[in-house]
């Protein structure tokens, strides 16, 4: 059903493009842990990607992996055609990933437009006391980059907040605060680890939307852990589930949902 | 200015109106829009050209003259300029409310026929697509807001950007078109038609003509003095008559700038910055803004708290004397304008009201206090009670006759009349067409003099003219003395204090008068906190003998004031229960706006009613309730009855009215 190669069409006919980001028999052990054990999979471009499991899959680990933070043992990882090699963060993040925590990390005593702004980082130019005197290019940087970061303010419908510290807000706001610091870089990948965790059904409704909307307005191509199985069926357009580090199944929410090995992973396997 | 010679000079359509005002002050602002964090900002010259690019890609699509264009969304500058585009192609537009559920639309929409619909964004297109089935007259859909769009079937949808770009790509071939179509537009052609929401049956839709809608703008205009150098914040819902009349009305009559903001939650971010000279809002704004002002002082260093309850006793003294422009000795107008520069200024300032010249409340009976606390700040805050039918205006309050308890005199070129049973009627300029297919309540209503009947009951005060709002007019009865029995007059009362959520007053045809009250729980239960009274539930702190006593103390009040008024003194209540469960729409209790269903309530608690008037001191009692996912239960409860004071009154005064 999926070719190698080519893209293909989903059911709800959008175009999904070639291989961006390919794992290729990844392994990761934290001393004598073995926390991913050998896995590959391909991110294409454009699609939602979703990675599931139970606690302790390896789901995290296996986000970090493709964020660069942590660097597997074993195995490669290629991005846009060509092997990465070891990397700093901030190096992952000109590569244009961008991605958000299952923990909140925001600066809490910030407003919420200068956290926004910080997803720019990699956009400005301009040195430290150009931007204090805010002179010349440095001006006209800023303008520049806080009109994208009003767009996305606009998109994520947070202009209410925008003045707001962040430690007043609510947990569900903060989530789409970090989403919008992310998009801020206008990321060609990315990454959102549990984006729903914690938060109410109307909260889950509006991020489910948000995140439809990156994908279809920005063409964003986004791989995103997730707790909440009937979020990840019907966001994702396909689906890699992890147990205990190994990779027990892979394909469209359909496929994975018949497969044996990932029921008994959810709801446990009976032994007589 | 030109607009205050008498007449409207040749200018009898909006689009005339919209076409003096870009020639002769074409780079004043128009309309204002916050948007990416920025105030974008439209000149009349630049609005007239947007608007003509619009109506010829409506032309182009194939609007027709006698159409109707529904308009659906937030309040937008490009929303505005549908109106104004359509009424240009001879169509006439009917602006509906945003938050409609999707059935009430296909009501609207099938009542007019409308054959294009005009929307704000996804949400709305996805209404409007689920009702297209029942709705075999609707061709096409334009929508501001591309976004999530992307993928939906393109050939009846268009985004609205696109059609201007086309009207003005096909200018050559419809330019004569248009002016032709404009051309045609009477003094008596349809400017607009309203639905109103109507709380019993469907929504009529109430149709304006360019006289009733210009007419209107500019008596009141005048009234009030409006300059085309006037800011307004636009914000109330757009299907709303009154929004009409001050966002298009009369910003188009006098030049002034609709400011739109940024979303429905900046509104108050924008408000400050926008500051407006002319603003009009619902009681239930100005109570918000006073209910924050309050609680963030309690939260400030105690010099400043001491100073802003000096000063707010200050202005509560004089302030609105001055405003009224009465005596005031030299002495108090210096303190005053002390006070304006550390307290009132900067609190003005605060809530966005630093520029404000006329601001209007009207919608719902306003609670003196907080009437009183803005007007005392020096803001000419001012009442007005009108109708869609009416065009807005009824009557208005003039400059320095304005009190709380009445809502003025009528408004200029209004005859108004009572009736024998108290109703309210009124003709004017501004008294509209018909409801549209609807000639059995078109006749009801108006009369073939032109006299339209409001439904509300009031009466003109001898003394000073003003009219004062009893009651809806199926609601007032009489007492078995022949006395005049207006419940909603006494409620009102009873709810402005704030620890009162709901009252009922009963008494038709009776003796005297009984009251249901509910408390509001935020409020008693924050006083029960401050005042360390424990309690598990509502029903336990609605008994508790505190509660009772300060309720009873409110009631007595009102007793006294009713009093004061010969024609209603009978109301006073003698006897009142504190209920043990609040009023509740989804126990049919009330209508999902809130509003209490009296008959219901009536019946549901009749053993209630009857211990009221027997005269037994407690009262048993079991009360079917719903909770909110469907399930039924019942609460068991046993409530004091209490006697209220009230001051005697000789009920021969009343009989003489």
């Amino acid at each position: 059903m999926l070719d190698a190669s080519e893209g293909y069409t989903t059911e709800d006919g959008r175009k999904i493009g070639g291989v961006v980001m390919e794992m290729k028999n990844i392994t990761l052990r934290f001393g004598g842990v073995v926390a991913i054990k050998e896995i590959s999979f391909d991110i294409r471009e454009g699609e939602i990607r979703a990675i599931i499991g139970p606690n302790g899959a390896g789901k995290s680990s296996m986000l970090n992996v493709i964020s660069g933070f942590y660097l597997p043992q074993e195995g490669e990882v290629w991005f846009r055609g060509e092997r990465r090699p070891q990397m700093k963060p901030f190096e992952v993040a000109r590569q244009g990933i961008a991605r958000t925590f299952q923990n909140i990390a925001l600066f809490e005593g910030m407003s919420v437009l200068d956290n926004v702004m910080t997803g720019r980082l990699n956009h400005m130019k301009s040195g430290l006391f150009a931007q204090a005197l805010w002179k010349g290019r440095a001006e006209a940087e800023e303008s520049a980059n806080r009109k994208v970061v009003e767009n996305v303010i606009d998109f994520l419908e947070i202009q209410h907040i925008r003045k707001t510290p962040v430690s007043r807000l609510p947990y569900g706001l903060k989530k789409r605060v970090e989403l919008a610091r992310a998009l801020a870089a206008q990321p060609k990948l990315l990454l959102l680890d549990e984006p729903m965790a914690g938060m109410n059904v109307e909260e889950k409704e509006d991020m489910s939307r948000f995140i439809l909307d990156v994908n279809d307005e920005f063409g964003t191509t986004i791989a995103l852990i997730e707790h909440d199985m009937g979020v990840v069926m019907d966001l994702s357009d396909r689906v890699v589930v992890m147990d205990y580090g190994r990779k027990i199944g892979d394909g469209t929410p359909d496929e994975v949902r018949g497969n044996q090995e990932v029921i008994d992973a959810y709801l446990g396997v009976s032994h007589d | 200015m030109a607009q205050t010679q008498s007449g409207t000079g040749g200018l009898q359509s909006l689009p005339a109106l919209l076409h003096r005002n870009a020639t002769e002050f074409g780079s004043s602002p128009a309309y204002r829009e916050k948007e990416y964090g920025i105030w974008q900002c439209w000149s009349w010259a630049e609005t007239e050209a947007e608007i003509e690019a619009l109506a010829l890609g409506l032309i182009n699509l194939g609007v027709n003259e006698g159409d109707f264009v529904a308009i659906i969304g937030r309040n937008r500058p490009y929303l505005y300029w549908s109106m104004v585009a359509v009424q240009m192609v001879g169509a006439v537009p009917v602006p509906l409310y945003q938050d409609a559920v999707a059935e009430e639309m296909a009501y609207v929409l099938g009542h007019c026929g409308a054959r294009f619909v005009i929307v704000s964004d996804q949400e709305q297109v996805d209404k409007v697509i689920e009702v297209q089935d029942q709705l075999h007259q609707m061709e096409h859909v334009l929508y501001l807001d591309p976004r999530g769009l992307r993928k939906y079937d393109h050939h009846t949808l268009h985004q609205f950007s696109h059609v201007q770009e086309q009207g003005r790509a096909a200018r050559e071939e419809w330019f004569t078109d248009l002016q032709a179509r404009r051309d045609r537009l009477t003094y008596d052609s349809t400017c607009v038609m309203l639905y109103t929401s109507g709380t019993t049956g469907k929504p009529k839709g109430v149709v304006l003509s360019n006289r009733n809608v210009i007419e209107s703008a500019r008596n009141s205009a005048e009234f009030d003095h409006l300059t085309r150098n006037e800011d307004i914040l636009s914000y109330l819902p757009m299907a709303w008559v009154g929004d009409f009349i001050f966002s298009i009305g009369q910003a188009y009559w006098c030049g002034f700038c609709v400011n739109c903001p940024e979303s429905a939650d900046t509104m108050m971010t924008d408000l400050r910055e926008i500051g407006p000279t002319y603003f009009f809002a619902p009681p239930r704004v100005f109570e918000g803004q006073l209910t924050n002002v309050m609680i963030r002082m309690e939260d400030a260093s105690p010099l400043k708290q001491r100073m802003f309850h000096h000063f707010m006793a200050h202005a509560k003294k004089v302030g609105g004397r001055i405003l009224d422009g009465r005596q005031v000795g030299a002495w108090d107008r210096v303190k005053y304008a002390l006070g304006n520069l550390l307290v009132y200024g900067p609190l003005k300032d605060t809530l966005g009201y630093g520029r404000i010249r006329v601001g209007y409340t009207a919608g719902e009976a306003i609670g003196p206090e907080i009437f009183e606390f803005y007007r005392s700040l020096g803001i000419n805050l001012k009442q007005l009670y009108g109708q869609t039918e009416a065009t807005v205006f009824i009557t208005v309050q003039p400059d320095g006759e304005v009190r709380a308890d009445t809502v003025g005199v009528p408004a200029p070129d209004v005859e108004i009349r009572i009736a024998d049973n108290g109703e309210i009627f009124y003709r004017s300029p501004g008294t509209f067409v018909e409801y549209y297919k609807n000639p059995e309540s078109t006749a009801s209503t108006k009369d073939e003099e032109g006299w339209v009947a409001t439904g509300d009951a009031g009466f003109f005060e001898e003394d000073s003219g003003h009219l004062r709002i009893i009651d809806r007019a199926k609601d007032v009865g009489k007492m078995a003395d022949g006395a005049m029995f207006a419940p909603k007059y006494v409620e009102n009362k009873l709810k402005f204090y704030p620890d009162i959520l709901e009252a009922v007053v009963f008494g038709n045809n009776r003796d005297r008068c009984v009251a249901f009250i509910n408390i509001d729980l935020s409020a008693v239960g924050n006083w029960a906190e401050r005042n360390n009274i424990a309690y598990a539930s509502y029903q336990e702190l609605a008994g508790h003998p505190r509660v009772l006593a300060s309720i009873q103390e409110h009631v007595e009040a009102v007793n006294a004031s009713v009093a004061e008024d010969p024609m209603l003194s009978g109301c006073q209540v003698h006897r009142f229960v504190v209920l043990h469960k609040e009023l509740d729409a989804d126990d049919g209790e009330m209508t999902r706006t809130r509003k209490v269903r009296r008959r219901i309530v009536e019946e549901k608690f009749a053993d209630i009613i009857d211990a009221l008037y027997d005269g037994s001191e407690k009262i048993s009692t079991v009360t079917e309730v719903t909770y909110e996912d469907g399930r039924k239960g019942s609460i068991k409860a046993t409530l004091e009855i209490r006697d209220a004071k009230v001051v005697p009154v000789t009920p021969q005064q009343v009989a003489a009215e």
